[in-house]
Formats: structure tokens, C-alpha cells, sequence
């Protein structure tokens, strides 16, 4: 990290987020559900956009809407600049040495079945040993899932304790010289627990394997640095960092990535095909096959930069201390129980009801205006854990308040009226 | 606070609390799992039959209040029937909680009425419907469990 960017983000660390004027952003934040204010507790699942986004990708459409990388003619001049200029923002955002390491994709889950089957199909043969945790989203599951059982390579799980925290000395002992690769998420989306990745990968690189980091829930609480974690790839959605659905980011050392076959094929991915023999473009053309998400690129270019203008260190320190407060409000309520206590994590809570049915509580919250997800979080490894179906989960971002999760205790305590 | 009657109707809440008939059947004729994905709901449907006839019906598992609310309400409207009654009850059913409801008969519904209100809650029909499927294929002698999904 150079000097400068060091002073801005503790400058910024410094500087208390004025939440009246973020949530203006907001459009959407400024309506009612029910004949209740919305108070939105579900960004885990998906994040709210602000104008600037909503307002890039209009823009687009309504200016310069145009396909990119192939036309002479302005508007797909302006809209390659405008693409290529939000791969730089990326680049910077995670601190990717290159541009050519940023490959755009529909979504964090298309990023991990990128590597599951360019690098693990070519590289995995019997015998292989890939390591998983617990605690992972199905989209880091099932990919090698489905990798392991073409290529002979069998699956190994981190599990995880009581609070939620992966077991680190398990994870040692898993490691042998037959691992291939470690693919571990970053944050956990049922459980909000921050992983150690830092360790996580040091321990992998030690027994010669790859490590893959499922960032989708992390880039949006905390700062990432791909260069300092040396994570081998990084994988994230831009939904879940205030940008569009169907964009995403696979980060890949690019070594590795000039080694690997393309993943699919069509236009944009080659240099020349005849049809004796076809060359495949340079990175990152080489993996995005095909008209890529233009308008939803932009606008996670610009997501990006709306959360670089907040600081992502002055919005940890603020949901951490949303996180405390709910954490402690959730606490006096009788019958509640949280679900992840990992001493390290981020401003999600899961809770189990005793009586009420978090299927249950879902629906009375909605009519409170007040919108949380309920179920097993696609991670129904740690649902299984925990012995129980399903958990009710709150979570947040920065345009939270307090008193949105005062909202949210007076609601479950009216739930529990009901049912009582 | 605001008005969730509709759905969590006394009724709802009672049978979730208390519900009827939950438990094992023990030497069923038939019993089949239901499962509902999304929400985890798991069910077990216990049928004794004898000929014709319905002459014992139980369930056990575990789901929301209105899976198991519509569960409990079910055994006790399909026990001694027929199963051509059953099924009759079952269309019945299925109408009432997919359709506005204009054709129903209500006095034939009976208590059963009390789970209408799921029809304003596109998510929450499949918890209502889950038991109900269950049985429905228990009835037609399927061997495989239930999912709505
Ligand atoms: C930890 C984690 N990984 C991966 C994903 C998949 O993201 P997407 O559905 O945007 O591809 C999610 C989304 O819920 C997630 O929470």
C-alpha cells in the first residue's frame, strides 16, 4: 500500500458517515411496505443501489448504449472506455497488480465454476484432494461437487465449532501433499463469521496447493487486498456491493490464468479462428466469451466508486458498531438465540426462535415493513451443524440505522404475541 | 401493530401450538415424507386404510406454524372418509388456498376455511400444501417422498 493510500483511508476512517444523507441516495430506502417504513435487513442476500448507480446505468442506455470492443463508431468507443475504465476501478478496488487478472462475469458463482472447470477439470486427475469448509455457500460447494466427480478428485471439509468459526487445527490436519486446491469463503453468509484467509492461504501455499477465496459476502464490509492476501483467485458478485445483478468478478493471478483453457467460447474470446485452428485472445478477453453485461459493468464501476467515496474503513467501523447494537438488542430477547458468535464478524445475525418458526417470523416482520430472510441461506452444511432447518437472518450495510433495529426487536417481539 | 389475523388466524395458532394427531402411526399401512427445500419444512404423512376407508391418519416432522396448523387440520378432516371423499376434500382444499375461491364450498371446508388466508401469501401456499400433497400421493401409493420444489 503506497503512502497516499494509506492517508486517505485513515482519513476517511476518521470521518463519520452522515447516514440521513447516504440514505437519500437511496431512492428505494424512502418507501413504505405494508404502511410501514421499509427498514431492509436482507443485504446479504441482495444490496440496495444508490442513484449513482441507477443514474450510470440510464445514462448508458439512454447515450451511448452500443456493443463494445468491436465498432468504430462513438457510442461503442464510449461504451468500451466506459467497460474498461470500471475493470480499472475493479482492479484498484481489490488491489489486482493488472487489469488483465480482472475477469467480468454474470456473478461470484460463475467466477468459482470459471476455475472449477478451466483449472480443475485440466488439472485434477485421481488421487487430488480439494478442501472446502463447512460453512460454505452451495455455489462453493457443489462446483467442486460436480469437478471432483469428473476428474476422480474427491472433497475434503473444513468443519466448524459451535460459534461458527472454522476449526483451524482440522484444517491442518486436512492439508497433505495430495491438495490440490483450497477454496474457502472469505465472510460466511449464513453465519456473518470472518474467516482467518490470510492464514488460510499461507497454510495452503505451504503444501504447494491454490487457494480460492469466496470474497462475495467480504468486499462489501471490508477492505481487500488480493496482492497482500495472495490469494490465487478471488471471487465476488456486484449485486452484493450496491452494483447490478448479473455482474460479477473473478480475480486470478495472472500466471495461472495465461495457463488455463478458456472456460466457454464464442466471440470477443479469440484472436482468429479459421477453422484449422483458432487463436484465443490475451487475458482477460480470453475468459469473457460473448456480449458481456455492458450496462451492469458500468454500473458496478460505479457502485465501486460510491463505496470508495464513503471509505470502506470508516463503513466497517460503522456496521461493526450496528453489529454490536443489534447483537446486544437480540440478546435481551427471551426465547432468541443467535446463530454464530464467531468473536470476528461482520454485521450479519442469524437467530433461531424458541417456538416461532423463522418461516414464520419472515412473514409478520414483512407486515412491520421490515424485510430479513429467512431459511437455510444456501448452506444447508451449517444448517445441518446446528441441527435446525432454517435460521431467520438480519442483515446489514451502512445505510442501516439503530432505529431500524429497534423496528426490527419490536417485531419480533409482537411475533412472539402472536404466538404465544 | 398491524393486522396479520388473515393468516395467523386463532385456529393457526391453536393447532400449531396443539397440533392433532402428531406422532408416529405405529403399524401404518402407508407413510410417505413430504419436503419442502426452501424452508426446511419435513413432514410425515401415516395412513391406516381399511378397504375404502381412511381409518387412521397421523403426522409428525417439523415447519412453520402454517405447515403444521394445515397438517394437523387435515387429519382431522380426512379421518373415516373415503378416499374418494378424501379426494373430493383435497380439490376442495387446493382451490381455496390457489384461487380466489368464488366456487368453494365453505360449509364443506369446514374448519379448514382458517388456512384461506395463505392465498395473499404467494411463498407461504407450499407450506399449507406441502401435508396435503404429501397424503395426496400417500393415497396414490407413491413409494418416493415429497418435494415441492
Ligand atoms: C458467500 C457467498 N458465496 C457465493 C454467493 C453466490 O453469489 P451469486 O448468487 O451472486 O453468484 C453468495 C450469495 O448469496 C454468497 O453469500
Amino acid at each position: 500500500m503506497t503512502f497516499d493510500n494509506t492517508a486517505k483511508k485513515l482519513q476517511s476512517q476518521a470521518t463519520v458517515l452522515d447516514i440521513e444523507q447516504i440514505r437519500a441516495d437511496f431512492p428505494i430506502l424512502s418507501q413504505q411496505v405494508h404502511g410501514k417504513p421499509l427498514v431492509y435487513l436482507d443485504n446479504a442476500a441482495t444490496t440496495q443501489k444508490p442513484n449513482q448507480v441507477i443514474e450510470t446505468i440510464d445514462q448508458y442506455y439512454r447515450q451511448y448504449n452500443s456493443n463494445i470492443h468491436r465498432g468504430v463508431h462513438t457510442l461503442s468507443e464510449r461504451g468500451t472506455a466506459a467497460y474498461e475504465k470500471a475493470r480499472l476501478t475493479i482492479r484498484d478496488f481489490i488491489n489486482a497488480s493488472s487489469e488483465k487478472e480482472i475477469i467480468l462475469l454474470s456473478g461470484a458463482t460463475e467466477a468459482i465454476n470459471l476455475v472449477a472447470q478451466s483449472y480443475g477439470r485440466s488439472r485434477l486427475s485421481e488421487g487430488d484432494e480439494i478442501i472446502i469448509s463447512q460453512m460454505e455457500h452451495h455455489s462453493n460447494i457443489v462446483p467442486w461437487q460436480i469437478v471432483a466427480e469428473q476428474t476422480g478428485a474427491s472433497l475434503k471439509v473444513i468443519p466448524i465449532n459451535d460459534a461458527g468459526e472454522l476449526i483451524m487445527d482440522e484444517y491442518r490436519k486436512l492439508l497433505t501433499d495430495k491438495t490440490r486446491l483450497v477454496a474457502v469463503g472469505h465472510i460466511s453468509n449464513a453465519l456473518g463469521s470472518i474467516n482467518p484467509i490470510k492464514e488460510i492461504i499461507d497454510l495452503a501455499h505451504e503444501y504447494g496447493a491454490l487457494a480460492l477465496v469466496d470474497g462475495a459476502q467480504a468486499v462489501p464490509h471490508t477492505v481487500v487486498d488480493v496482492q497482500a492476501l495472495d490469494c490465487d483467485f478471488y471471487a465476488f458478485s456486484g449485486h452484493k456491493l450496491f452494483g447490478p445483478t448479473g455482474t460479477g468478478v473473478l480475480y486470478g493471478k495472472q500466471t495461472l490464468l495465461e495457463d488455463m483453457p478458456p472456460y466457454q467460447a464464442g466471440g470477443d474470446m479469440i484472436k482468429m479462428v479459421t477453422f484449422e485452428k483458432t487463436i484465443y485472445n490475451d487475458l482477460p478477453y480470453k475468459f469473457e466469451a460473448g456480449t458481456p453485461h455492458i450496462s451492469g459493468v458500468i454500473g458496478l464501476g460505479a457502485a465501486i466508486e460510491y463505496v470508495n467515496n464513503i471509505g470502506l474503513q470508516a463503513i466497517a467501523a460503522y456496521e461493526h458498531e450496528l453489529l454490536d447494537y443489534a447483537t446486544e438488542a437480540l440478546t435481551t430477547v427471551k426465547g432468541l438465540r443467535i446463530i454464530g458468535t464467531a468473536a470476528n464478524k461482520v454485521s450479519v445475525l442469524s437467530f433461531i426462535m424458541d417456538n416461532i418458526h423463522p418461516h414464520d417470523l419472515g412473514t409478520i416482520l414483512d407486515h412491520a415493513g421490515i424485510a430479513i430472510r429467512t431459511g437455510h441461506h444456501c448452506a444447508m452444511p451449517v444448517m445441518q451443524h446446528f441441527q435446525i432447518p432454517a435460521t431467520a437472518r438480519a442483515s446489514m450495510a451502512f445505510y442501516n440505522t439503530k432505529q431500524e433495529i429497534d423496528c426490527l426487536v419490536q417485531g419480533i417481539e409482537y411475533a412472539k404475541k402472536v404466538f404465544a | 401493530m398491524f393486522d396479520l389475523k388473515d393468516l395467523y388466524q386463532e385456529v393457526i395458532v391453536d393447532h400449531n401450538r396443539s397440533p392433532r394427531n402428531f406422532g408416529k402411526l405405529e403399524n401404518a399401512d402407508r407413510s410417505l415424507e413430504g419436503y419442502n427445500p426452501l424452508c426446511g419444512d419435513r413432514l410425515t404423512v401415516y395412513l391406516k386404510l381399511d378397504g375404502d376407508q381412511i381409518t387412521d391418519i397421523r403426522f409428525d416432522g417439523s415447519g412453520c406454524a402454517i405447515s403444521i396448523a394445515s397438517a394437523s387440520l387435515m387429519t382431522e378432516a380426512m379421518k373415516d372418509k373415503t378416499i374418494a371423499e378424501a379426494r373430493l376434500i383435497f380439490n376442495n382444499f387446493h382451490e381455496l388456498v390457489t384461487t380466489d375461491g368464488t366456487d368453494i364450498d365453505h360449509d364443506k371446508l369446514g374448519k379448514l376455511m382458517a388456512i384461506a388466508g395463505v392465498r395473499d401469501y404467494p411463498t407461504r401456499v407450499k407450506c399449507a400444501t406441502l401435508c396435503w400433497h404429501t397424503l395426496h400421493s400417500a393415497i396414490a401409493g407413491e413409494q418416493t417422498s415429497v418435494s415441492t420444489e
